[in-house]
């Protein structure tokens, strides 16, 4: 491997020997391609054309009235498959298709990172296998039909918590018995590098964009940008172009589940401890002795229990700010947000809103907010009535 | 305490080496099903501590890890199994495991404590080579072996890096794929075998797939120093937990057909 992957203490790529080859590969690969004139050209006419790029950065009315400064949305949700994950997708797809690779593998937990990898499978002509925990694909059906629909095999996977971690694990198992002729297309800025670097780079259209729109809209950088954390991936693709922007804050949401003092969450940023699982050192949560705990969120894509390496270097030097919030204040801001402005939120995208809407009278009237919408939340609105009948 | 190095330079033949997640389906009847393995002859003991994500285990050594996890074995309890095997035989004993529990208890008092225990070596399975300089000055520190991983897929000069590292033994996995019995040999354990052979003097010991006394017989003659048998004996732990008495008699028989099987190589 060229570069140790690491963010500070964070990061690294600790696999068995096995798939050591594939990620030199995959490394060597994207170094050699992701600037090249071909490739670049060839993303940005399927950003354009196929997934609806640049998205647009909507001023939320009646949403900023409600909370009494200025809300923009930066409306990943409007994007082909309705999330931000057809960006990562198309990247490593092509990425994928430059390797010569044939068959695509992913991991997904709401479906959404299933659901654009089959696209792009089915988009590139790949067989495409989707590894999803058996508690997932009953709470994300929809999502599950639609891979089904583009051609991939959808694999539920049992054991463990039978969510996006044992999906992980399994997706790594069937990757180091056939690592030759396939491409793991991972979803997260998670996972041994090179994936944290290349998952950040094909998500940092959504900041790049945010940046100029808010230049060109609001005159002036925000002052605060936000977006949902659970492994990190539309936050990072989100925050990389302000990071050098001292004066605007960065403020990740994670999913505090039914409270972080109850132990029911995923929030290892707020309530973790650092350890290595899935190839990388990161924020997990664990016991002490480094076995991994159960996580809770109502929301399957962000029910992780760790967060992407380059987060936990943000968390630690001070530059973003990481804080939770709870299941129940998710589902209120999903109706509060939707009667406002006739968006429907991801139930992940949920959370940072829900931050927002929680600094209520506590900014001033002239702040300028950037919430990354990260998803649509039609999925979600099985789960959203369940839980009101509850 | 008894070396690697001492137990192949006295073995003429392959040494077996059975492999067992410490605490597995509970800490006593794990007990008993290693000293029999001790007692059928195992000149090596591999020993697992479970962990809660195992990836480089199959549904076999998983659902162990499960059910150790489940009877209450911890990373103390395991040290204490250790040292109970090593006043019954002093035989090697190598620890297979993932990093995120040496990473807790911190690595350098991990080794310490292991090798104070009676450990010789600790392969973390999802350490590489490349990050060699986290364990290797802790583990020479605490006199314990190295031992790392070869794959079918390393490359040569990778594989020669790996085999400086390694004061054990290599631990060469015979396919590509995780943990798990399988019916028949890899076919690309022999070649790499021979390539092993010939770049370096460490002791080859395989594992990953090898399950019957037939297989430990086709690797004792393609020149492997070791066989590393492991999900085709937890299955058997596995089939019999309604019965636990009787565990330590079927493992210690199906090692003692291993044996035998080898002894004639």
């Amino acid at each position: 491997m060229k570069q140790k992957g690491r963010f500070g203490q964070f990061g690294g790529f600790y696999v068995p020997e096995v798939l050591i080859p594939a990620l030199e590969e995959m490394e060597k690969a994207f170094y050699k391609f992701y600037k090249d004139a071909k490739f670049t050209a060839e993303l940005d006419v399927l950003y354009k054309d196929y997934a609806g790029r640049p998205t647009p950065l909507y001023y939320a009315t009646r949403f900023s009235e409600l909370v009494g400064f200025k809300v923009y949305i930066k409306r990943e949700d409007l994007l082909h498959g309705g999330a931000h994950k057809v960006n990562n997708c198309l990247g490593q797809g092509l990425l994928a298709k430059y390797m010569g690779k044939t068959k695509l593998i992913a991991e997904t937990g709401a479906g959404q990172h299933g659901l654009a990898t089959s696209m792009i499978g089915a988009l590139f002509g790949m067989q495409t296998k989707i590894f999803m925990g058996t508690v997932d694909v009953e709470r994300q059906s929809v999502n599950v039909h639609k891979m089904r629909l583009c051609g991939a095999e959808v694999i539920p996977v049992k054991g463990g918590t039978e969510t996006l971690k044992d999906a992980i694990n399994e997706a790594l198992r069937y990757w180091t018995a056939n690592v030759t002729d396939t491409f793991y297309l991972f979803g997260t800025v998670c996972g041994p590098h090179p994936y944290p670097t290349i998952v950040k780079y094909f998500q940092s259209c959504i900041g790049i964009e945010a940046r100029e729109q808010c230049l060109e809209k609001i005159g002036k950088l925000p002052d605060i940008v936000t977006a949902c954390v659970g492994g990190g991936s539309n936050a990072i693709g989100i925050f990389s172009a302000f990071v050098d922007d001292k004066d605007v804050k960065l403020v990740g949401v994670e999913p505090a589940g039914k409270g972080i003092e109850t132990g029911k969450h995923a929030a290892p940023l707020a309530a973790g401890s650092v350890g290595i699982l899935h190839g990388t050192k990161m924020y997990l949560m664990q016991n002490k002795e480094g076995q991994i705990l159960d996580t809770e969120s109502i929301s399957a894509g962000l029910d992780y229990p760790g967060v992407g390496p380059e987060h936990c270097l943000l968390k630690d030097t001070g530059r973003a700010r990481y804080v939770a919030v709870k299941d129940n204040d998710v589902l209120d801001i999903f109706d509060i947000f939707t009667k406002c402005e006739g968006i429907l939120p991801a139930l992940e995208s949920a959370h940072s809103l829900a931050w927002v809407y929680s600094q209520k009278g506590k900014l001033p009237a002239d702040t300028t907010v950037v919430v990354n919408l990260s998803g649509r939340g039609d999925k979600d609105v099985d789960i959203v009535e369940r839980n009101r009948l509850k | 305490m008894k070396t690697y190095k001492q137990t192949f330079t006295e073995l003429k033949r392959a040494a077996l080496i059975p492999f067992f997640v410490i605490g597995d389906p509970d800490f006593d009847t794990s007990l008993q099903i290693v000293k029999a393995a001790i007692d059928a002859g195992a000149d090596i003991l591999e020993l697992g501590i479970a962990f809660s994500d195992p990836i480089a285990d199959g549904p076999t050594i998983q659902k162990a890890d499960i059910r150790a996890l489940g009877a209450g074995i911890t990373v103390e309890k395991a040290k204490d199994f250790i040292a109970k095997v090593k006043a019954y035989k002093d035989i090697p004993i190598g620890l297979l495991m993932y990093y995120n529990l040496i990473f807790q208890y911190g690595t350098e008092k991990f080794f310490a404590d292991f090798a104070k225990a009676g450990t010789n070596s600790v392969l973390i399975a999802d350490l590489s080579i490349d990050d060699v300089d986290e364990i290797y000055a802790p583990a020479r520190k605490a006199g314990l072996d190295t031992v790392f991983m070869v794959t079918p897929n390393t490359e040569t000069d990778r594989a020669k890096k790996i085999a400086e590292k390694c004061t054990g033994f290599i631990y060469t996995v015979s396919l590509l794929g995780v943990t798990g019995g399988r019916d028949t040999l890899s076919d690309m354990i022999k070649p790499l075998i021979s390539r092993l052979k010939s770049i370096t003097d460490v002791p080859v010991c395989v594992g990953f797939g090898v399950s019957t006394p037939q297989h430990a017989v086709e690797l004792a003659k393609a020149g492997a120093d070791g066989v590393i048998i492991g999900s085709r004996i937890v299955k058997i732990i596995e089939e019999n937990l309604n019965d636990k008495k009787s565990i330590a008699v079927k493992v210690k028989t199906f090692l003692a057909q291993v044996k035998e099987a080898i002894e004639k190589v």
